[in-house]
């Protein structure tokens, strides 16, 4: 299925900004976080379509995934 | 801090008198609330003479604690009608705290045509008469005065926008660099230009300085509070690598980034404004990536911004500015954005409300959304100069909607919405409603909570649940970082770091020789609220006030929420 990644703040150094990418059926949300390579610790907000998702969540076709460490504004 | 000086613009004096006992453990704005509150008489008209303009450093302004220079401004707002504080960076806290000033109040108005100013230092204050400097932007008022008084005077200053008493009118306050922080929200510029006070400059020398009762004390937990500053990943990684801009690619992701007016949650050109592009830009064209509003700051959030010659345009270019004007009035360009900054900081318009007009104009048809040199014409010629259509975007989104017959008018007790939409981010729009100061993003900044989990977890921001009893904690712990002169973003390491607020409490009473605990927080920010409340009750604004706008019910894209709350659910805010 295709997954569009994507990546904001330090999580873009080394990395890319979005992507789409092929994966397994029923792929769990922290199996792309382990294949990026990046801390669980270091995630505040883990975004799926649009929503706030839990690292456990299976994806489907079509899905959107960003990934954000923690900053802050105003 | 043991004076409080004051001064009568309607028979030209002034006074030195001591510190009341009961506001002895104020400062910053449960100050200038207490004050204001006390001494202004609720129904009184903001540009005449019973309003008074109260200046207050914070508790802890002038001591060595990290980020501890926000200076309050308080009074009745022209803008709203409700009570106001509005804080801001700069050196003017800093400089107040060691000439031992706890506030500055100003009360009455000139008659006749004469402008004047302020001159404060270690032996009070004193009026003078102003020509030179009338009608000029802010920019020149520091330089000429620099020139006047020396490189190290503080300045504090309206531009013509003040002086013609626009209600989108900020006060501004040097830093630093020589440029300019601003006390943007609520038309205090208005207020100060009803006083015909062009601008108060500061000279500290010879300050008494700071005693601290306990230094020993004091120093150790200074270096608590900053550990915990710079252990905490946002205000010591996040903020200072990408600033407050960052927020515009989460926000838009959660799809509440106001777009277009508020018709939109996410902005197809997103990317051009973010902060991850703001970021390059300035280390590409050699500007600063990292800048502190006020010296004493350790977390460096706010960046100097150069044009493609490399050239300084602005600093002070926050997620706010950039996202009103970028998204919201659709311009998508960072170099124009940046522009319309300068020339806001210049003429002395809060770029909050300055922004949000615009949109509103564009949903109008005064100029096509995305019109940025429309814009740009507009600050300089029409904003600037006073003509009708620039009074009439100077006095803010609500007036603006009025005048044009606008429906769609982000505003709550007439202040404009900041960048946040209420329909996808709740928690903030909870803030919105029932803050005492109009809709304000920072009186109780829930966005943190909603989106990113700070302070014990995420609170879904396309629920209700739990919105109230957040934005109720954030307004009540927000009311004790204003007042103790701290900077917002402390809100973070004191949610998260257990080490912060004890060593917060322990450097007042260090500083003080007092023996407060943590209750005497939610106490002050109870009461203050509560007189804050007061105020606006006894000047005609009721629970019917604490709503956001109607067309707040129609669905936002990309997931159609809409804002649900009934009128019960809001009014159980102020249970407490």
């Amino acid at each position: 299925m295709d997954i569009t990644v994507k990546l904001f703040a330090t999580f873009r150094f080394g990395r890319f900004a979005a992507a789409t990418r092929q994966y397994p059926p029923s792929t769990q949300i922290s199996e792309i976080i382990d294949e990026l390579q990046i801390p669980v610790s270091e995630i505040s907000m883990i975004m799926l379509n649009g929503r706030h998702a839990d690292p456990d969540q299976r994806l489907r076709d079509g899905d959107s995934l960003a990934l954000f460490p923690l900053v802050a504004g105003g | 801090m043991n004076k409080i000086l004051r001064v009568n613009m309607t028979t030209l004096t002034t006074g030195t008198e001591s510190v009341p006992k009961e506001w002895a453990a104020l400062g910053g704005r449960a100050l200038t609330s207490t004050i204001v509150a006390k001494e202004v008489p609720p129904t009184c008209h903001p540009l005449g003479e019973n309003n008074k303009l109260v200046f207050a450093p914070g508790l802890l302004s002038g001591t060595t604690a990290a980020n501890s220079g926000r200076f309050s401004a308080g009074a009745k707002s022209p803008l709203t009608g409700t009570i106001k504080e509005s804080n801001a960076g700069g050196l003017a806290a800093q400089m107040f705290a060691r000439l031992g000033i706890k506030a500055l109040i100003i009360e009455g108005l000139p008659k006749g045509n004469n402008w004047h100013s302020l001159h404060v230092n270690k032996d009070g204050v004193s009026i003078a008469e102003e020509t030179e400097l009338i009608g000029k932007g802010n920019f020149a008022v520091v330089e000429t005065l620099e020139k006047r008084l020396g490189k190290k005077t503080g300045v504090i200053t309206i531009g013509p926008a003040g002086e013609m008493k626009m209600l989108a009118a900020n006060i501004s306050v040097k830093d630093s660099d020589s440029k300019l922080r601003s006390h943007g929200r609520g038309g205090l510029g208005a207020v100060m230009g009803s006083k015909r006070i062009k601008f108060i400059s500061i000279d500290d020398s010879d300050a008494p300085g700071i005693k601290l009762a306990d230094p020993t004390k004091f120093t150790t937990a200074a270096r608590v509070f900053a550990k915990a500053i710079l252990e905490h990943p946002g205000t010591g990684q996040g903020l200072p690598t990408f600033g407050t801009a960052e927020m515009v690619n989460i926000v838009n992701e959660a799809g509440g980034l106001p777009t277009r007016n508020f018709t939109y949650g996410r902005y197809e050109g997103h990317e051009k404004i973010s902060g991850e592009t703001l970021r390059e830009t300035i280390i590409e064209r050699g500007g600063k990536p990292k800048h502190g509003c006020q010296p004493g700051c350790i977390i460096q959030c706010s960046q100097v911004y150069h044009d493609k010659q490399g050239n300084y345009v602005t600093s002070g270019f926050e997620y706010e500015t950039i996202e009103t004007l970028g998204a919201n009035a659709g311009l998508g360009d960072l170099d124009q954005i940046a522009t319309a900054d300068s020339i806001m900081d210049d003429i002395g318009v809060d770029s909050i409300e300055t922004s949000i007009a615009f949109g509103v104009a564009m949903e109008a048809g005064v100029l096509p959304f995305g019109d940025g040199e429309g814009v740009l014409r507009i600050l300089k010629e029409d904003i600037g100069k006073g003509t009708p259509l620039g009074r009439i975007i100077g006095s803010g989104a609500g007036h603006v909607g009025k005048v044009y017959g606008v429906t769609r008018v982000p505003v709550v007790k007439n202040q404009a919405i900041p960048a946040y939409d209420p329909r996808s981010i709740k928690g903030i729009g909870i803030t919105y409603a029932t803050s005492t100061m109009g809709a304000d993003h920072t009186m109780g900044y829930a966005v943190a909570t909603n989106l990113m989990g700070v302070g014990g977890g995420i609170v879904d921001p396309l629920k209700k649940d739990g919105q109230v009893e957040l934005s109720r904690h954030l307004q009540i712990v927000t009311v004790m970082l204003d007042s103790i002169g701290l900077c917002l973003f402390i809100g973070f390491p004191a949610a998260d770091i257990p080490t912060c607020v004890p060593a917060l409490l322990d450097m007042l009473n260090a500083r003080f020789g007092l023996e407060l605990t943590p209750d005497w927080i939610g106490g002050l920010g109870v009461n203050t609220l509560k007189t804050e409340r007061a105020f606006n009750l006894a000047a005609g604004f009721t629970n019917k006030d604490d709503r956001l706008p109607e067309f707040f019910r129609e669905p936002l894209p990309p997931h159609n929420a809409v804002w649900d709350f009934t009128d019960e659910e809001i009014d159980a805010f102020w249970n407490f």
